[in-house]
């Protein structure tokens, strides 16, 4: 069995700045919903920006994904790369519904 | 088999890991890819009803925002916990490995009571998983809600039973039958989780299998793996949050 590696540059200040981070951005979207800041569609778009920065900060640094080999993190992208096709996908069509009716 | 050992030596019996991790981390990543197409799948049902019905209810006030930012903030907090954990294990500190697993249990557990609350309110006000007293003409608001937060406090609720296991082993089960005995007779007869807190008692059987039929020390990969599965919960709540709360807010 493999040693557990901490060769990687990580502490506890890290993980802090990290969770803080995620706190602002949870702050700043709720800000940005309740004020209705943008309209419908960019608030969406807004809204999506900033939960997969928080993703990304999660993955990388919480699952730490970041220190893993190239490799591993390609095989692991794939689900979520679909995931973002898909929304590329339902998300327009939901909008074609609503100002094109069902053709 | 013993020839081919003679033969090759065992570094050529043993096929090198992959990825160069070990296997039950590549494992729970697996898991993790799967679970994640599950919840792309029910967010998308719910995201694409929300965007192509102009009179999608927006039941979410000050209060219900108020608690869904709080109960993200227990998300968050239990994420920073459990990371925290998972270091104190790789120095093969026990005492505060059980401690930041504790406290991200403890956070865990906040959220589930809060979210419990959440539906029971809207519940209340007439919601179910075929109806909502805001658009009758969205009957399918109730069904999507329910479906996509229920399988999402399922999963917290598994994670809180599974940190329990790796941390207090044997010693969490007669804590989960005092935890599922406790909310069952404290929860009023007519309400939902009077019946859906047995799901911890399916737990408690589920865990006392796994603790007496295979007993082992759980050791700093299992930490870590366990810490893998806590974070996905977290990721999901992150596009939850939005996608149901924040677009439907009532102000």
């Amino acid at each position: 069995m493999h040693d557990v590696a901490i060769s990687h540059d990580e502490g506890k200040g890290q993980y802090l700045w990290v969770w803080g981070v995620l706190l602002l951005l949870t702050a700043v979207e709720v800000v940005l919903a309740y004020k209705r800041v943008f309209e419908p569609l960019r608030m969406l778009e807004a809204l999506m920006i900033l939960s997969v920065i928080k993703s990304a900060l999660i993955i990388g640094y919480f699952m730490h994904l970041k220190y893993e080999i190239a490799a591993m993190k390609w095989v692991l992208m794939t689900a979520v790369v679909a995931c973002l096709c898909l929304m590329c996908v339902f998300f327009p069509d939901a909008f074609r519904i609503l100002y094109l009716g069902v053709k | 088999m013993s020839d081919v050992a003679v033969q090759h030596g065992m570094a050529d019996v043993y096929e090198p890991s992959l990825f160069g991790a070990y296997s039950k981390k590549i494992g729970m990543w697996l898991f993790l890819l799967s679970d994640t197409l599950t919840f792309g799948a029910l967010l998308f049902a719910y995201s694409y009803g929300r965007i192509s019905n102009p009179a999608w209810p927006t039941p979410f006030g000050k209060e219900s925002i108020t608690n869904a930012t709080i109960m993200t903030a227990c998300l968050l907090s239990s994420s920073l916990t459990m990371v925290l954990g998972v270091l104190a294990a790789r120095r093969r500190d026990r005492s505060w490995t059980r401690n930041w697993m504790l406290a991200t249990m403890f956070f865990g557990g906040a959220f589930i009571v809060l979210h419990a609350m959440e539906w029971s309110h809207l519940i209340e006000e007439g919601m179910t998983p075929f109806k909502n007293p805001w658009a009758a003409s969205v009957p399918q608001f109730g069904g999507t809600f329910f479906t996509l937060t229920g399988m999402h406090m399922l999963h917290v609720t598994i994670g809180v039973i599974y940190l329990g296991v790796v941390s207090l082993r044997k010693k969490f089960l007669p804590i989960l039958l005092g935890i599922w005995l406790i909310a069952w007779l404290a929860t009023p007869a007519d309400n939902i989780f009077h019946t859906g807190v047995h799901v911890l008692l399916v737990g408690l059987v589920v865990a006392a299998v796994i603790l007496f039929l295979k007993p082992k020390d759980y050791d700093a990969h299992d930490v870590e793996i366990a810490g893998l599965y806590w974070h996905f919960v977290d990721l999901v709540w992150m596009f939850i949050f939005p996608l149901v709360y924040l677009m439907s807010t009532r102000v």
